[in-house]
């Protein structure tokens, strides 16, 4: 056994680039509570306190404090960045200081341009003329492809988001492998890989061999980038410390790389605690100073940025990096994935205090430690900052080892990726369909020419019957879009580092999304239970519905709605079944707008179901805002009736409720009279 | 059979232990000046549910109920008592916790019938909270409209039948937050030897807005909600009588 692998036990991860069996023959459950738990150093507070003054300061500057408008961002682009070098124990920024944004301009010259202009800098013009004259953009390559329906569709919002314009993101590079095996050792992989393609050069084979190529060029700049701040990354770490510092390398290397949707890092915590576990044990390391590295980890998660345009912020509320780490979990034996270390990355919320990121995702079990699960209860009441998501859903087809990318979406690490696909507006279509196709904003013919409504009074088995037809449409051309953005993103800006920390073959999720799914599905309710008269304004366009009489809503657990909106999901994902996608990928679907519903209400005009033009959409898969009114169980309950399988990239429900109403703030209930009465 | 209902909450959390279905029967012969719920007021009104179809409502969910149950408040569940029966009969078959919020209004020793009646609901009733609005007989009818002797042997007879009891009392500014007033429901409380608990709950104003929706005037206007603090020190007042008749029971042993 290697020198740096002392005291682990052995196992087939030796033999081959294998995690998970790393992590399984070696970590060990903790059941115990928080109380081992260290609180800040006084180096953390210090640097905690920069941060902060940098965050006041960038405010003030009206969101950005400095951009890059000349150095392209490559993986060893920049110098070294510090806030304080005497302090930091673990170490890293994007540029060479903290709170620069880089410039990456492989997706789009135009986007990274606008960025720039809307923050008040500009991109040096001998960046933008290479850009646009010597070197093609993702964005670009898409336009040169898009049909014109594919553009009407885009403008029209029915399709909206589309990473067509900026990096697709939530693709997660298997960051623990840098720390368990060293770089030296994964370049000889993909060496192997690469030599190991079969021999007649088809255009798969040789889009593989260039790939894996590129791979190796990553892997040889990540080793570069943490010599670049003194570090060796070509040998595996041999203390949790250097574990955390080449995992934050291989993170750091890829948003250098790459400015997507949702850079998520995956699921780390268990992993390290291996090491921290051997550090304690063998007296390397205190719990203070392990807690430091990790304060200082989730300390440099939490100043990832990236140059960004209003419009992309007002899209997804803030400027958000969705850098999703997945806590927790039970492993396909049943022994919980719960260590230590889960319990010192929620701990950061207490020591740095409360931050949206790194996007801290807790995998709930029914089986997980009672211990662990009332300290994620604790630590939601403090911070309001944690995610959960079902890991009992999501462990029978992804195993245990899979995290979330972005907020919902599920993949093996290092073994599975996805095409992000943004969103199909469902509402939308449902008026395309009454419409025969004129978009109910601009008045356009937007989708095909179809027949549309006759009569004012809508009748469901016509209305549905219309809708299936125009929601195939729309899922062909909104299929064969991402088609071509996934191709061009590949070709253009492929994401090489991320890739070189996966396997030789990935499984690719083509992940579309629908929005609007509860204004739908109440529409169709409000057309089939109650009386729906069409409005039309004088060129005979339908604009607006009067209902007459009640009608079952979604999001009270009633079976009459609720199973409307799986009929949708159903039957959109049947049409998607028949579309082609690109290179062998496996459609899936998500229910998760957890923001721009606002932006896809904007987009929509009156429905049906009483929503009228231009209100938000629920987010996600949530009722539509008051009409859930039988309690928060009923609601959710409409929710989890939806088919995971129909919706495997995810289904999000945001839930809110105030603190007052989860219960008494104290024991008066559940105590014996006695002991109030404090009678001894 | 079919009751009167006004509404179902699936996620009850300070109506009883757990998290709790809430059943909330409609009509209620009390006008309690501080009444959120002045819509359920009206008797003879609102859906009308039948028990197998809430046994339904809370079966489909009912691991979310596992350290819970079922609540039924309103209204007055005692003016539907044979419903509640109903319910709470067939929920125990499937033994599931039962919990009847009531006024005690109802209760009346002279009407055998409805005494059997009562003495069969409280054999499949597993905790009963009684919300005693005001110990002083004259404070208590012009804070509700009603006398509270009724109520106050309500209470002496789910002593009788041994089941569970939570007391709550609502503390209001300058209505029922006088220190004597407060000593002497401890005092009574005391007595009761079924008494689990007691929960002091500060007056608030949320119920407003409903009365305005109703176009209903509200009746207490003028009066500020109550600080939280203050009506811990309030609950004090309870504990002291509760003691103090305890003691007094102890000695006489």
């Amino acid at each position: 056994m290697r020198p740096e692998w002392k005291d682990f036990v052995g196992g087939l991860w030796e033999k081959e680039v294998n995690v998970r069996d790393f992590i399984q023959k070696n970590y060990d459950v903790y059941e115990g509570d928080e109380s081992f738990l260290a609180g800040p150093t006084q180096n953390t507070k210090d640097l905690w306190a920069q941060v902060m003054d940098l965050t006041k300061k960038e405010r003030e500057a009206g969101g950005v404090l400095d951009m890059d408008t000349k150095v392209v961002s490559t993986i060893t682009s920049h110098g070294a960045g510090y806030l304080d070098k005497s302090k930091e124990t673990i170490v890293g920024f994007q540029t060479d200081k903290p709170f620069k944004r880089s410039m990456q301009p492989y997706g789009g010259i135009r986007m990274a341009m606008k960025a720039c202009e809307d923050n008040g800098y500009e991109v040096d013009p001998e960046v933008v003329e290479f850009f646009t004259t010597h070197r093609k953009t993702h964005n670009a390559g898409v336009f040169d492809a898009y049909t014109p329906e594919m553009r009407a569709c885009r403008s029209s919002h029915v399709i909206t988001g589309l990473p067509d314009a900026y990096g697709r993101g939530r693709i997660i590079g298997d960051y623990r492998r840098v720390a368990l095996y060293g770089i030296d050792r994964l370049i000889e992989d993909k060496e192997a890989q690469k030599a190991g393609t079969p021999e007649i050069m088809t255009p798969e084979v040789i889009r593989d061999r260039e790939e894996y190529s590129e791979q190796i060029k990553a892997l040889k700049e990540l080793a570069k980038l943490a010599e670049i701040y003194g570090c060796d990354i070509t040998k595996p770490a041999t203390n949790v410390q250097e574990a955390i510092q080449a995992v934050y390398f291989g993170y750091l290397a890829a948003v250098k790389e790459q400015n997507g949707a949702a850079m998520s890092l995956g699921r780390t915590s268990t992993f390290l605690d291996i090491y921290a576990q051997r550090d304690l044990k063998n007296g390397t390391f205190t719990e203070d100073q392990i807690q430091e590295f990790v304060d200082h980890f989730i300390m440099k998660l939490r100043c990832v940025k990236f140059a960004r345009t209003p419009e992309y912020n007002s899209i997804f509320a803030g400027d958000p990096v969705w850098v999703t780490e997945s806590l927790g979990g039970v492993g396909i034996d049943g022994r919980p994935l719960v260590t230590k270390m889960s319990f010192r990355y929620l701990h950061t919320l207490e020591n740095l205090g409360a931050a949206p990121e790194p996007n801290l995702t807790v995998l709930w079990s029914t089986r997980l430690p009672l211990a662990w699960k009332k300290y994620c209860a604790k630590m939601s009441i403090i911070s309001s900052s944690i995610q959960y998501e079902n890991d009992d859903l999501m462990r029978v087809t992804h195993g245990d080892d899979y995290a979330i990318a972005c907020c919902v979406s599920s993949m093996r690490v290092g073994k599975e990726m996805q095409f992000f696909g943004a969103r199909a507006n469902l509402a939308k279509c449902l008026l395309y369909a009454i419409n025969g196709g004129v978009d109910e904003v601009s008045k356009k013919q937007v989708g095909p020419k179809y027949r549309p409504l006759e009569g004012d009074v809508l009748d469901f088995d016509d209305v549905w019957s219309k809708y299936k037809d125009m929601m195939k449409w729309l899922t062909g051309v909104y299929a064969q879009s991402l088609n071509i953005i996934h191709y061009m993103h590949d070709k253009y800006c492929y994401e090489r580092l991320q890739m070189s920390l996966h396997d030789a073959h990935v499984r690719r999720y083509f992940a579309t999304g629908i929005a609007g799914l509860s204004v739908v599905a109440d529409s169709l309710s409000a057309i089939k239970y109650a009386k729906v008269t069409a409005v039309r304004d004088e060129d005979g366009i339908v604009v607006d519905y009067n209902v007459e009489g009640d009608f079952p809503k979604y999001g009270n657990d009633d079976d009459r709605v609720d199973e409307l909106a799986q009929m949708v999901l159903r039957t959109f994902m049947g049409f998607l079944r028949q579309q082609y996608t690109y290179r062998d990928s496996f459609p899936t679907c998500s229910v998760l707008t957890i923001t721009s519903n606002v932006t896809y209400g904007k987009a929509t005009g009156n429905t049906p179901d009483g929503r009228k033009k231009g209100q938000p959409f629920a987010p996600g898969a949530n009722p539509l805002h008051g009409r859930d009114t039988h309690g928060a169980v009923a609601s959710l309950s409409s929710v989890s009736k939806l088919p995971f399988m129909e919706a495997q990239d995810g289904i999000s429900n945001t839930f809110t409720i105030i603190p007052g109403a989860l219960g008494k703030e104290d024991q008066v209930f559940a105590g014996d009279i006695e002991i109030d009465l404090g009678n001894n | 059979m079919k009751g009167y209902v006004h509404s179902t909450e699936s996620f009850g959390t300070v109506d009883g232990p757990g998290t709790r279905f809430v059943v909330f029967v409609q009509g209620c012969p009390m006008r309690c000046l501080y009444c959120h719920n002045p819509d359920t007021w009206e008797m003879n009104t609102g859906n009308q549910m039948d028990t197998d179809e809430i046994i339904d409502a809370y079966e489909r969910n009912k691991m979310f109920y596992t350290n819970g149950g079922v609540t039924v408040t309103g209204g007055e569940p005692l003016m539907q008592v044979d419903f509640v029966t109903e319910l709470f009969t067939k929920l125990k078959e499937k033994g599931v916790h039962t919990c009847l919020d009531t006024s005690g209004i109802a209760y009346n020793e002279a009407n055998t019938a409805y005494i059997e009646k009562l003495d069969k609901l409280m054999e499949v009733t597993d905790l009963i909270m009684l919300d005693i609005k005001h110990i002083d007989p004259e404070k208590h009818q012009k804070l509700c409209s009603q006398p509270n002797e009724q109520i106050l042997k309500f209470a002496e007879y789910t002593a009788a039948k041994e089941v569970p009891l939570w007391i709550r009392h609502v503390v209001v500014p300058g209505i029922t937050d006088d220190p004597t007033d407060l000593y002497n429901l401890g005092y009574f409380i005391g007595g009761l030897s079924n008494l689990k608990a007691l929960d002091v709950l500060p007056y608030h104003t949320m119920g407003k807005p409903k009365y305005e929706k109703l176009n209903m005037e509200y009746p207490l206007k003028d009066v500020p909600a109550m600080d939280k603090n203050t009506a811990l020190e309030l609950k004090k007042h309870i504990l002291e009588g509760i003691k103090a008749k305890r003691n007094a029971i102890n000695g006489n042993k």
